[in-house]
């Protein structure tokens, strides 16, 4: 089971954007330390730091040639984290996309009451839908105080 | 990697941001095409709150209650259709600021989490960030393993195991 200290310390791992660039390099295969340290305007020892942290981590593992010590990416931890992130971002996407439609109609139903509306505050580019909304708010803008309001109105139709 | 970092940014620009900006905290960022006045509507308001706010597939939201004061609760119950199962959140306003800040002290599965709402408009559109603040890491990670709450996560590992029945069979 994956312990909340290893997801800490994946999480820490991947809050740094040098450490992120270099995890999607070594997606690609693995490196040593200077070809890891090429792309960045970082001296080896700061690259090395970096590493690391990505090792305490799990996320990599120094191969064993004398010498050349390549770094490989061990994808487990990462993709464990990244899967409790990825559920609870659909959870919430699915919240958002639900919102996102209600706001919409509610753009919808305010564009209507400018529309007819005598002195209505909302301004007039937003007028474009006549269509008519439906659902809470639809009843919230037919309300006795919005009908007394557009009974002045001119030239709206329906109610 | 490369395809992730991708994925990453289209859900940037488009679809949910989830962050952990420090060891105790979740942070979600979303951007709407809507004046951040409608969107504040939409985080206070029962009748609104009940049409959106309400998880996984086949979960409805039948009691909403909210005293938008400081000082004033809220409580959100939701309910599975399918099982009955119900469970809560609730919490006390902090700070108020429309359209644009909310603070609440949320009840979350028997932790408390400090909760900031903040709405910046821009061009007629808004960004949304609710960070979510736990007493500790591990408070944290719970809240991020279970979604929402303990309940709708297991009502989503049942509906992604019926799916993938599905597509077994």
């Amino acid at each position: 089971m994956f312990s909340s200290h290893q997801l800490d310390a994946t999480f820490a791992a991947l809050a740094d954007p040098t450490r992120r660039a270099i995890l999607a390099r070594l997606a690609n295969g693995e490196a040593s330390v200077s070809e890891l340290a090429e792309p960045f305007e970082m001296s080896q020892p700061a690259i090395s730091k970096h590493l690391k942290v990505l090792e305490r981590a799990g996320l990599i593992t120094s191969g064993r040639e004398a010498q050349r010590r390549p770094r490989r990416m061990d994808p487990a931890p990462l993709a464990e984290a990244v899967e409790w992130i990825e559920r609870y971002r659909k959870i919430w996407e699915g919240n958002y996309k639900r919102l996102d439609a209600l706001l919409d109609e509610l753009q919808r139903a305010g564009a209507r009451e400018s529309d007819t509306a005598a002195h209505g505050n909302r301004s007039a580019s937003r007028s474009k839908s006549e269509r008519p909304a439906t659902g809470a708010v639809a009843k919230r803008s037919t309300s006795k105080a919005t009908r007394n309001k557009t009974t002045k109105r001119k030239g709206g139709k329906g109610k | 990697m490369s395809q992730t970092s991708e994925k990453a940014q289209q859900n940037a620009k488009k679809g949910v941001d989830v962050t952990t900006p420090s060891d105790r905290e979740i942070r979600v960022t979303r951007t709407f095409d809507a004046p951040r006045e409608l969107v504040f509507e939409c985080h206070t308001r029962p009748e609104l709150l009940k049409r959106w706010l309400l998880g996984p597939p086949g979960w409805t939201m039948p009691v909403c209650e909210v005293d938008l004061r400081v000082g004033g609760k809220y409580l959100y119950t939701w309910r599975n259709d399918a099982d009955g199962s119900e469970f809560s959140i609730g919490g006390v306003h902090r700070e108020i600021v429309p359209p644009e800040r909310i603070v609440t002290l949320e009840n979350f599965m028997g932790d408390e989490a400090l909760n900031t709402l903040t709405l910046e408009e821009k061009d007629g559109r808004t960004t949304l960030v609710q960070t979510m603040q736990f007493e500790n890491r591990e408070k944290r990670d719970q809240a991020l393993k279970t979604g929402m709450t303990d309940g709708m996560a297991t009502s989503y590992d049942r509906l992604e195991a019926l799916m993938e029945e599905g597509k077994a069979a």
